[in-house]
């Protein structure tokens, strides 16, 4: 793992003294609110509904035991006892009290971390595969590259004051876990025929009011030119992006109004520029970087096959734990561990004090020590010994965290909606709880197989609605709560965006419609392999509108 | 019949408050100041501003609730949710206060 500098232990203290300075004139009354909120919020500091809520940054989702410890702790001491992942790697209190808020970035930064860019129109937290460093199909490491980002990103002047947030994701394999294309910038780290390392390079993806798949500006970058490019880049949005009106301001509607060519054009003429200057990569700093990521030294337990094969036969329960919730690691004796924090009828992404603290505790153990926020609100243990699984289930079975669901229907991604959230319009941690309490039987859930379901409160779109295979978008329409369906999302490395299926549901009709769209699905399916995506990408939206409208009318 | 009450997050910690008819900010919405007519409004909005300009809240809001009996029942469902707490968490906010309380 990245271990701070001097320079970096030395900033991040100076921040957390600068901030302590501003909320104490705040509370003073020699700040008012209006001088205040833009410092706060550069802090990671908002208001939600019912108190402060502080985002803490876990860059590119990577986490110590000792650094879960830290986030457990300040769920207890200043908090309401746990803490909420989000779709960005990231972990929100939702009780802070503002006075404390300098203690708890103390803590903090005691353990190299911050909440710095977490809010504010600057670049914010880059993300990564959760999988980074351990997935079987992985090309190569994409968190060195997302660390290089974060400290030229980091409090970067001329990038401080974007037109609006900028986020970019990095993944390392094919197989985009990271939804790269659906972010601002997005980096798919690859090899060329010569065996390089370098970065497919996607602009102008987003969710939000105004969806858009990303479009490829690059094929091949090398890695020495990772910040050079991506300077150019931004430099071309910050130039020319909307600063008059705040919902036209991301790059996506930039790229799009301008056209792929033409901004393409813009980003190499300003490339050409500045290629050849300081900001180049000298490989001597990216294996610097490398370093702190080295693969763990891995003892070799070839035993674990056999045990296991005798534990999943004594073990249905936890059988279907290994088949769902475990994946190929690149060292055959070990394996990637999902840890779902989505129970049944649960609230997606949160977790308790207790249970960081367990999953600190199991990673210090059978995990070399390290630890991921997955974008799809789960944890991940990325090494444990195939030997060593039963019992990390077991212990992850003390506390309700071993539910066998990754990537099924119940594996739903919930922003924090209308229960907490200052912006939502509508629930959605309600409706993803009965969506799971109707799907939750094992046996139904893994014959319907994957089925990616995310649920948005607002159109701001932090749930990930757009790229749901099913996503759910909940509105105040004439006081009351509605949830508009759609289907055929997707954000891996064929991105689309869902189709609108019509007319929205009320929060009373919604599980029904869910239900209705996945029984279709089940009637119509060639067989078990084809997943609800690629049936809808088969068939199209018709046969679930038909169902959908139809049943509904008939009810009527 | 609807009619209008002040609301606001308290500056220090956050919590969701409503002004008094006694001119503090109370926790709970019970015995908040009731504006019935447009210049009881205007007062309220009055209220807010200077509420903001000598830094004891924030976020200061007026909302639409109604009388039932001698509970105050705010219109909206956001303004219900801060009143009570979140709905999936009945254990948090002010709704566990009140059991705590009982």
């Amino acid at each position: 793992m990245y271990r701070y500098d001097e320079f970096d232990h030395a900033f991040v203290s100076a921040r957390v003294e600068q901030f302590k300075d501003q909320v104490e004139r705040r509370l003073a009354g020699e700040l008012t609110e209006e001088q205040f909120r833009p410092l706060r919020l550069m802090n990671g500091v908002y208001l939600q509904l019912h108190a402060y809520m502080l985002r803490v940054a876990v860059p590119y989702g990577t986490l110590s035991s000792r650094q879960m410890h830290k986030l457990a702790h300040i769920a207890r001491r200043y908090d309401r006892g746990y803490g909420h992942f989000t779709t960005r790697q990231n972990i929100q209190y939702n009780w802070p009290a503002l006075k404390d808020i300098p203690a708890v970035l103390d803590e903090l930064a005691s353990v190299e971390m911050h909440a710095l860019q977490t809010s504010g129109n600057c670049i914010r937290n880059v993300t990564a595969d959760h999988f980074a460093g351990a997935a079987a199909d992985e090309v190569g490491d994409p968190r060195p590259y997302a660390e290089i980002l974060r400290q030229w990103s980091s409090m970067h002047p001329e990038f401080s004051y974007l037109p609006r947030k900028f986020k970019i994701a990095v993944t390392g394999a094919d197989r985009d876990r990271a939804a790269i294309q659906v972010h601002d910038i997005g980096l798919h780290l690859k090899k060329n025929e010569s065996g390089e390392l370098g970065f497919g390079v996607y602009v102008g993806g987003g969710q939000g009011r105004t969806p858009m798949v990303a479009k490829k500006v690059r094929d091949f970058l090398p890695v020495e030119d990772l910040l050079t490019y991506t300077t150019a880049i931004v430099r071309v949005y910050n130039l020319n992006g909307r600063r008059d009106n705040k919902y036209k301001a991301r790059i996506k509607i930039l790229v799009h109004e301008t056209g792929t060519e033409e901004i393409t054009r813009q980003i190499e003429t300003e490339w050409q520029a500045i290629k050849e200057t300081d900001l180049k990569l000298p490989q001597q700093d990216v294996d610097a970087i490398d370093a702190y990521f080295a693969p763990p030294n891995l003892v070799q337990r070839p035993e674990g096959w056999s045990e296991l094969a005798a534990a999943r036969k004594a073990d249905p329960a936890f059988s279907a734990w290994v088949d769902q919730n475990v994946t190929p690691h690149k060292n055959p004796d070990y394996g990637v561990v999902t840890i779902s924090l989505k129970p049944i009828g649960g609230i997606p992404g949160d977790a308790t004090d207790a249970q960081m603290d367990l999953v600190a505790d199991i990673a210090e153990k059978f995990s070399y020590d390290e630890i991921r926020v997955s974008h799809e609100q789960n944890l991940v243990l990325p090494h444990v010994a195939i030997a060593d699984l039963r019992i990390v289930y077991d212990l992850l079975l003390t506390d309700g965290l071993a539910t066998a669901n990754a990537g099924l229907i119940t594996d739903i991604i919930s922003c924090p909606g209308l229960d907490y959230c200052a912006l939502a319009t509508a629930r959605s941690i309600p409706v993803a709880q009965r969506i799971s309490e109707r799907f939750g039987n094992p046996e139904r859930q893994a014959d319907i197989g994957e089925l990616k379901l995310k649920i948005s409160g607002c159109i701001n779109a932090c749930g990930h609605h757009h790229v749901g295979h099913i996503g759910i978008l909940g509105v105040e329409k004439k006081g009351e709560e509605l949830y508009q369906i759609s289907l055929g999302g997707s954000g891996d490395e064929i991105c689309t965006i869902g189709d609108i299926t019509g007319r929205g549901f009320s929060s009373e009709e919604i599980v029904d419609a869910i239900e209705t769209i996945v029984d279709r699905y089940l009637e119509i399916r060639t067989d078990k392999e084809e997943t609800f995506l690629a049936t809808y990408r088969r068939v199209g939206a018709a046969p679930f509108k038909d169902a959908l409208y139809s049943e509904v009318a008939n009810a009527a | 019949m609807s009619v209008k009450v002040l609301t606001a997050n308290r500056l220090a910690d956050g919590e969701v408050v409503w002004l008094g008819a006694n001119g503090e900010w109370l926790e709970h919405i019970d015995g908040a100041l009731i504006a019935r007519h447009a210049e009881a409004v205007n007062a309220l909005e009055e209220a807010g501003k200077s509420a903001i300009k000598s830094n004891l809240v924030i976020d200061v809001n007026v909302i639409d609730v109604e009388e039932r009996g001698t509970d105050l029942f705010p219109v909206r469902l956001r303004e219900r949710i801060r009143q009570l707490g979140p709905t999936i968490r009945l254990d948090l906010g002010k709704q566990a206060e009140k059991s705590k309380a009982a």
